[in-house]
């Protein structure tokens, strides 16, 4: 069974679509990365996926029930907005009694076990905790509620290098702990690298590439050679970009396959280089399209 | 216990970087017969990487015959990996360091070396899995 199923999933706001013709399949026990540029529709995705958005085209399964559809299917889904939203007026231990209230799966020991670990002042209001206490306390309530599927908006996004660090080490403990499901956008694939087995490139409000990251290095290589048109290679290499120069060519495959011909030196792309590919690549594209228009 | 990290720097895939660590430490004598290895969750929580990534890590080592898992209580080391006998690493050094005259006289300097060892190396490698 998948814990997020997509087929043809589309929002459009007003005249803009956000989301297009989206395909996917997540099964459970994984943590995937959702990367894009700004504008991709990766908070779009996250929004209708916790029920927050309707979509506009296509169908989404999430947990097995559709997004926001009752109580028990808001229960299995947590979702951590983008900057990690908290009620400044209220005090952590508020939070945590208002997460009690609303969530019928709420993880007492849990939560106050971790705001014990972080060393937060139970009588301290939210607005005066730093951003990465901030980022703590909205993940303490995303776990504590004890989802299926957590969702998280660019978690670390404004967060400094340690309390990134930090917060992605709770965030996997509790994966280890509770073997619950993650979906989290991010613009750090470093940290996508360490913390993701799945991967989905967002470009343009379109799914550009998903899959499981290892399989994703494993099939990409950077080939170099002399000079020759990237229409020549064999039909089972898929092209992501080329590069000429008037002596050398470069391109960037994806194949299931051994690459055999002599002349190529193969390369193994990083994981953030190749989410660059497929980001970089629809650049090129984009003059022509404003040329039509 | 040992304590893993991971090193960005290094190329290698975050599984395969825990798998060498045990296995050197293993061949170093830091883990002996019956030491436990960290737990999943520890090694998560310390390192702040995916836990599957870990359990995979493990589980290619339990493969390997060198740590069994026992469910509930954690991983522990089996066997170790003893280096080769220095009869057999005295002669493979010697010429080795043969080699490396005969590289120097031709004109090599210590990058050009090292570049053809790891070339030679990877190939070798390759050819070995294929």
């Amino acid at each position: 069974m998948n814990i997020l199923r997509a087929q043809g999933l589309g929002k459009r706001y007003k005249r803009k679509w956000a989301l297009t013709g989206c395909m996917l399949e997540i099964e459970p026990g994984h943590v995937t990365g959702l990367v894009g540029p700004n504008g991709a529709g990766k908070s779009t995705l996250l929004n209708i996926a916790s029920g927050m958005l309707e979509p506009t085209t296509g169908t989404i399964e999430v947990c097995g029930g559709v997004p926001g559809s009752g109580p028990a299917q808001l229960a299995k889904v947590g979702y951590v907005a983008q900057n990690a939203p908290v009620y400044s007026g209220l005090s952590v231990e508020d939070h945590l009694r208002l997460g009690a209230r609303l969530n019928p799966g709420w993880d007492d020991d849990l939560a106050h076990q971790r705001i014990e670990q972080l060393g937060l002042d139970p009588r301290q209001h939210a607005g005066k905790l730093s951003g990465g206490q901030r980022a703590q306390l909205a993940l303490t309530l995303g776990i504590a509620k004890r989802p299926e599927l957590l969702l998280l908006d660019e978690p670390v996004a404004a967060l400094d290098p340690l309390a990134r660090r930090e917060f992605l080490q709770g965030l996997m403990a509790a994966v280890a702990e509770h073997g619950l499901s993650v979906v989290m956008s991010s613009h750090l694939v470093t940290d996508l690298e360490r913390v993701c087995d799945q991967l989905i490139v967002l470009v343009d409000s379109q799914v550009r590439i998903a899959g499981d990251v290892e399989d994703l290095l494993a099939t990409h290589h950077r080939l170099t050679g002399p000079r020759r048109d990237e229409d020549s290679l064999p039909a089972d290499q898929h092209v992501i970009s080329a590069r000429h120069t008037d002596r050398q060519t470069s391109v960037v495959v994806r194949t299931d396959a051994p690459i055999l011909d002599p002349v190529w030196t193969v390369g193994e792309l990083s994981l953030e280089d190749l989410v660059l590919e497929y980001m970089s690549n629809s650049v090129t594209t984009r003059p022509a399209l404003e040329v039509l228009r | 216990m040992i304590q893993l990290h991971l090193d960005a720097a290094s190329g290698l895939s975050p599984y395969l970087q825990l798998v060498r660590q045990v296995r050197h430490a293993l061949r170093l004598g830091l883990l002996r017969e019956g030491d436990q290895l960290p737990t999943v969750k520890e090694v998560v929580a310390e390192l702040a990487i995916n836990p599957n990534t870990v359990l995979k890590a493990y589980r290619e080592l339990e493969h390997d015959g060198l740590v069994a898992a026992r469910p509930g209580v954690g991983t522990f080391v089996k066997a170790t990996l003893g280096g080769a006998p220095p009869t057999v690493l005295g002669p493979l050094r010697h010429e080795l360091a043969r080699w490396l005259v005969k590289a120097r006289a031709a004109g090599l300097d210590e990058e050009s070396i090292e570049a053809l060892l790891m070339s030679t190396f990877r190939g070798s490698a390759r050819e070995e899995i294929a």
